[in-house]
């Protein structure tokens, strides 16, 4: 096996160009299972830590206190600088690194080895989807930008071609309500059951709805977000909003549970799932609502 | 391959070192330094955990390679000599060391709290320690042995009282 450290994002992509076998390695908090354990035995291992361009984030387009803007995040920036640094910009993407893993793991992890390894678990997917995220990857071909809907291809896959390196993270900048939340058997350090994310976009007059680990990808829940907007917008609610009516709470939960397909396994049946996808729907939903009713009132 | 680290201040160096195995196995295979428990290699104890860069990583989950000309600090650089630092002497006090397995990992975490936090809220110090299992003391002494440090760095005269 060779490890392989670049310095730099240029010689990081021609390595990968000359080696598309090498394995890709950032926080290690995946591989280094996989290693421990045998799962794998790459020809080598493509160390991304010592890139800095990789480890830093910066604003692009009109950037007014949160709002408005794009936060371009290196995707080898860890957790725990996340939930420090963008918590005010990126509520619901701070929210989801909050609950990944422990300290010791927020310290390593990124959103860059999150959508590397695909898994549908992943804490990130669900808010990325909602939000409205571009991944952007690079080869010594050029760079290409992916939406998140266009990422995720099915169990562990997703869109890089084997030369390619995930180089950031896009994500709208927001002061609107967002939210995260996943179901597991306790507190700290679990793999979702499964999770749910809800994001508010007032400007646009619409709701992105996503589930994570109930389905082989994390997937958006369009026509959850499709009724939702357009109830909101038909009762002129993102001007004046009011508390939402149950009714419309309901059917936004039943709509999200029915844009998954979940299977059963040792961490939950594919019924329970369904079931508590719909609650944790309604219940992030009246959270995010509330916030902005606050917000505008 | 060959490592350059600095470990505990003191360079380093490891020759033959495996592409793929992990700073925890460095550290104590080949350099010696066995107060980083291995017992799960998938960063779910925490057993393992020091600094890398003055930041609480588990070592297993770190490749060897990648900390090539950079600094770790492991529990036995805690002490000054013979002197336990405030949280190794509170973990002893305290009555929260029993098979002492756990120990190492939960005394690079609960330092670490207590440089960032210097009076953390029982809340807080559950959650800087939600990574370090414990399978003895029920976790309560060890509650106790960080609010006794925390108290001592408050009130240094405490400590020597
Ligand atoms: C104890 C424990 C608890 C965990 N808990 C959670 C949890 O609660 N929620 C959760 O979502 N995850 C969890 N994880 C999984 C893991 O921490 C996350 O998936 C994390 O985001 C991985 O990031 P990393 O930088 O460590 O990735 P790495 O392990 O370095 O890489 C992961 C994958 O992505 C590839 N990769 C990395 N960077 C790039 C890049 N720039 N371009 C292309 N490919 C790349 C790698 O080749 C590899 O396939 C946990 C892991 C452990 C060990
Ligand atoms: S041995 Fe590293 S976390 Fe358990
Ligand atoms: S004292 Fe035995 S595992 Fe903690």
């Amino acid at each position: 096996m060779d490890f392989l450290r670049p310095a730099t994002l240029a010689e990081a992509l021609a390595l990968k160009a000359q080696r598309p076998d090498a394995v890709p390695i950032a926080g290690g908090t995946d591989v280094m299972v996989e290693l421990n354990f045998d799962h794998r035995r790459p020809t080598a291992l493509l160390d991304l830590t010592r890139i800095a361009e990789l480890r830093s984030w910066d604003v692009d387009g009109e950037d007014r206190g949160g709002d408005g803007g794009t936060v371009r995040i290196g995707s080898g920036v860890p957790y725990t600088r996340i939930i420090d640094e963008l918590g005010d910009r990126l509520p619901g993407l701070a929210m989801a690194s909050r609950t990944v893993g422990s300290p010791q793991i927020r310290n390593r992890g990124t959103v860059g080895g999150n959508l590397g390894a695909a898994s549908p678990a992943g804490d990130t997917h669900p808010v990325l989807l909602a939000g409205g995220a571009t991944v952007e990857a690079a080869s010594t071909r050029g760079t290409r930008l992916i939406p998140a809907t266009g990422f995720y291809l099915g169990v562990k896959r997703h869109a890089l071609e084997p030369d390619e390196l995930i180089t950031a993270i896009h994500v709208p900048a927001t002061r609107a309500p967002q939210q995260f939340a996943k179901v597991g058997t306790r507190n700290a350090m679990v793999i979702a059951v499964c999770s749910f994310a809800v994001a508010l976009h007032p400007t646009r007059q619409r709701v992105g709805a996503a589930v994570g680990s109930a389905a082989p990808t994390p997937r958006r829940a369009t026509a959850a977000e499709e009724f939702l907007s357009g109830e909101l917008t038909a009762t002129g609610q993102w001007d004046s909003p009011k508390p939402l009516l149950d009714s419309v709470k309901r059917r936004f939960g039943e709509l999200v549970a029915e844009a998954a397909s979940p299977i059963d396994d040792v961490r939950g049946s594919a019924a329970y799932r369904k079931h508590a996808l719909s609650v944790l729907a309604r219940r992030t939903l009246d959270w995010a609502w509330r916030d902005y009713t606050e917000e505008v009132a | 391959m060959r490592v350059n680290v600095t470990v505990n201040g003191e360079p380093r160096q490891a020759d033959d070192v495996w592409e793929g195995e992990s700073l925890l196995f460095l550290l104590r295979e080949r350099l010696g330094l066995p107060g980083s428990k291995n017992a799960c290699e998938q960063g779910e104890c925490g057993s393992c955990t020091v600094y890398l860069d003055g930041t609480p990583v588990c070592s297993c989950l770190v490749a060897a390679g990648q900390v090539q000309d950079r600094e770790v600090r492991t529990v036995e650089g805690l002490a000054d000599g013979d002197r336990l630092d405030p949280v190794q002497a509170a973990f002893v006090e305290a009555g929260a060391v029993q098979c002492g397995f756990c120990t190492p990992g939960l005394v690079v975490a609960a330092h670490d709290l207590l440089d960032r936090v210097p009076r953390p809220s029982d809340p807080e110090i559950r959650e800087a320690l939600a990574g370090n299992l414990c399978r003895c003391t029920g976790y309560e002494k060890i509650l106790d042995a960080v609010r006794l440090a925390a108290s001592r760095k408050a009130d240094p005269e405490a400590a020597t009282r």
